[in-house]
């Protein structure tokens, strides 16, 4: 399980979450909306460990371990993975190799792992290098395919995906969270995914990536607070319909 | 006999004159004079240690994958052979004897260069040639290890490569001092010949000591269609190393690229610079450079002219400093005709942090993040050589690497 407890972040002299508080059981998966500047991707970061983003107080505990002050590595061999917006493009690092670092070098059928999310081809290129902004999301999904984390943090996964790939990231979201995609009726996914344990923290703008992945809780980040909490589905639509205002108001 | 007083009157005129680049050298610091040893009869009658000090700037005593080779030790050609049809390889003072060897002997090189190419023409020790015949296929690589053993040593050579017409052509040379040389020098002038459709691919490695002073001179030519690789690897500490060569393309979509790796060590000074010509039509050219300053001095010169319209030209530096030290990068384009496609890039900095953190992220230490990164960044991709060779000057990166890194 994951808990955030008063979460205060600075990024440089500017505060950016103003406490914080978020319990993801395992199991769940949940949606952080919230519009451009809420802190959403700083929130990710901080968790994932990023020092620029400084922790002045409050507490971060993952598995029943304080992890606020723990390096990036030593949280990603905890179990915590990331699906990055915009990473950097590595030189000289083939694709191959990174998949191989992911899977802590142990044995991994790469060329199968990454048909799946056809990468097949890009596994000779360097990291990141040229990729298109669907490419790298397919390339972010299968560094954790291959990482294989108990925790996952999506920074919108299907933003700059064209239509024809949303499908394809939905679903491979939907299996790295032992979520049958849709299709499936309830007692088909409980039967599929008997033991669920894996956790979810998943950012999105669209809300296509609902369509794919059944989420367990919605949280509305609004300057550096989590603002409202409840029914993903129902907050997207009160979203789209009204836009953030009246959603914060409603709840607020 | 004429060009025999020209030459020798240009070496006693620059005896004395400084390079244009690099701290300048006193060669008196430094005898000429070394032990004449007999030819060895193979490679098995290397010391163990020499196999081992060899194998580090890839040059292999087993001559597996070998099309064949050539060992100076000091001053002595030890070794000269070849394992194939159509390729030539012998000691350049048994080549002086023959007629050919004049249409190439200082034929690009200057004699009145400096005071180096001057001692390279006066106090001549040996050095290799080695020739392809039109159209043959030497596609294992030839290997050539100029190996300093004695100390304070001048190590005198100087190198002819010639691919001939229509044949494919690869060396690798190590260029490598023994455990207990506390200083020397190495003057190197090589001259190379990309004829009509040939292919060269040139590989040095340098594996000195830290006290080694290394000045190579090497200029070469390329013909209508021909392509010349020119890489170059030096990763170990030296204490001063300053070269600049240069390449003219004079035919017909000749294409040269230059590759290099360099590592600056605390208390070493590199002035490693590239320069090539682009004189015919349609020719290209392109020069990498990546350089690590792990504390030490490192100037990287490029240098790309071209007075036809059509041609095509790039240039990239990148520097990474880790530790202290310092990185001067100078890219030069030098258009001279409408119609030139030239560019440049260069960047000098430290590793992204970024970077760093996203290997973190999938489970890396700050360490292994760093050296992965490292490694990748003098991973260049050299198109047209054989898989075989690559993989051979991958290994030595990465021993190299791991030695040093």
């Amino acid at each position: 399980m994951l808990r955030i407890e008063g979460l205060q972040v600075r990024l440089g002299d500017r505060e950016i979450l103003k406490g914080v508080d978020l319990e993801i059981h395992e199991g769940e998966v949940h949606i952080l909306f919230g519009p451009n500047g809420s802190g959403k991707t700083s929130l990710l970061m901080t968790l994932m460990g990023y020092p620029q983003y400084r922790v002045t107080a409050g507490k971060i505990m993952f598995k029943g371990i304080d992890i606020t002050h723990m390096p990036v590595h030593e949280r990603a061999r905890l179990g915590m993975g990331m699906s990055y917006q915009r990473p950097p493009t590595i030189h000289g690092l083939k694709t191959r190799d990174m998949i191989s670092i992911c899977a802590g070098n142990g044995e991994q059928d790469v060329e199968a792992l990454a048909s799946q999310v056809n990468m097949a081809d890009f596994l000779n290129r360097d990291l990141n290098a040229g990729f298109s902004g669907g490419e790298i999301k397919r390339s972010e999904l299968l560094q954790l395919m291959a990482q294989n984390p108990d925790l996952l943090l999506f920074d919108e996964p299907e933003s700059g995906v064209d239509m024809e790939n949303i499908a394809l990231i939905g679903n491979t979201i939907a299996s790295l969270l032992e979520r049958s995609s849709t299709g499936l009726n309830d007692t088909c996914r409980k039967r599929s995914h008997p033991g669920r344990r894996k956790m979810g923290l998943i950012i999105t703008h669209t809300g296509y990536i609902l369509n794919y992945v059944p989420a367990d809780r919605g949280q509305v980040l609004f300057d550096g607070v989590i603002a409202c909490r409840g029914n993903p589905q129902e907050i997207f639509q009160t979203i789209s319909r009204s836009g953030y205002k009246e959603c914060i108001e409603c709840m607020m | 006999m004429h060009d025999v007083d020209e030459k020798a009157r240009k070496a006693q005129e620059a005896k004395e004159k400084k390079a244009a680049y690099g701290r300048d050298i006193d060669l008196d610091t430094f005898c000429v004079e070394g032990e004449c040893l007999e030819p060895l009869p193979g490679l098995d009658q290397l010391s163990q240690e020499e196999r081992s000090i060899m194998l580090k700037a890839g040059v292999d005593a087993t001559e597996q994958d070998r099309s064949g080779s050539y060992i100076q030790k000091d001053t002595s050609a030890i070794y000269a052979t070849s394992l194939m049809d159509g390729l030539e390889v012998l000691p350049i003072k048994d080549a002086l004897k023959l007629d050919w060897i004049n249409e190439y002997y200082w034929k690009l090189a200057d004699v009145g260069q400096d005071k180096y190419t001057s001692r390279a023409y006066t106090d001549l020790h040996n050095g290799y040639v080695i020739r392809s015949l039109p159209g043959a296929r030497v596609t294992f690589p030839v290997q050539a290890c100029l190996y300093l053993h004695q100390d304070a040593l001048s190590q005198n050579v100087h190198n002819i490569i010639i691919a001939s017409e229509d044949s494919e052509l690869h060396v690798i040379t190590g260029c490598v001092s023994g455990s207990h040389v506390v200083k020397g020098l190495h003057v190197g002038v090589s001259e190379f010949f990309v004829k009509k459709n040939a292919k060269l691919s040139f590989t040095m490695i340098h594996h000195w000591a830290e006290g080694m002073l290394v000045r190579p001179r090497s200029v070469g030519v390329v013909e209508e269609g021909g392509l010349f690789l020119n890489n170059y690897v030096c990763m170990k500490p030296v204490k001063s190393l300053q070269m600049y060569p240069t390449t003219r393309l004079i035919g017909k979509g000749a294409v040269a690229r230059f590759y290099s790796l360099l590592v600056g060590h605390p208390g070493s000074e590199l002035d490693v610079g590239g320069r090539i010509l682009l004189n015919a039509p349609e020719t290209r050219a392109e020069i990498i450079a990546r350089a690590i300053s792990n504390g030490g001095t490192i100037i990287s010169r490029g240098h790309l002219a071209g007075d036809i319209p059509g041609i095509k030209a790039h240039l990239e530096c990148r520097g990474l400093i880790l530790n202290g030290g310092d990185i001067l990068a100078i890219p030069e384009l030098h258009g001279k005709a409408e119609g030139v496609d030239m560019s440049h890039e260069a960047a000098v900095g430290k590793i992204n942090q970024d970077e760093i953190l996203y290997l973190m992220s999938r489970g890396l230490s700050e360490d292994e993040a760093t050296a992965t990164i490292v490694r990748g960044f003098m991973s260049v991709d050299i198109p047209g050589l054989p898989p075989d060779l690559k993989n051979q000057i991958d290994a030595a990166v990465a021993q190299t690497n791991q030695e040093v890194m």
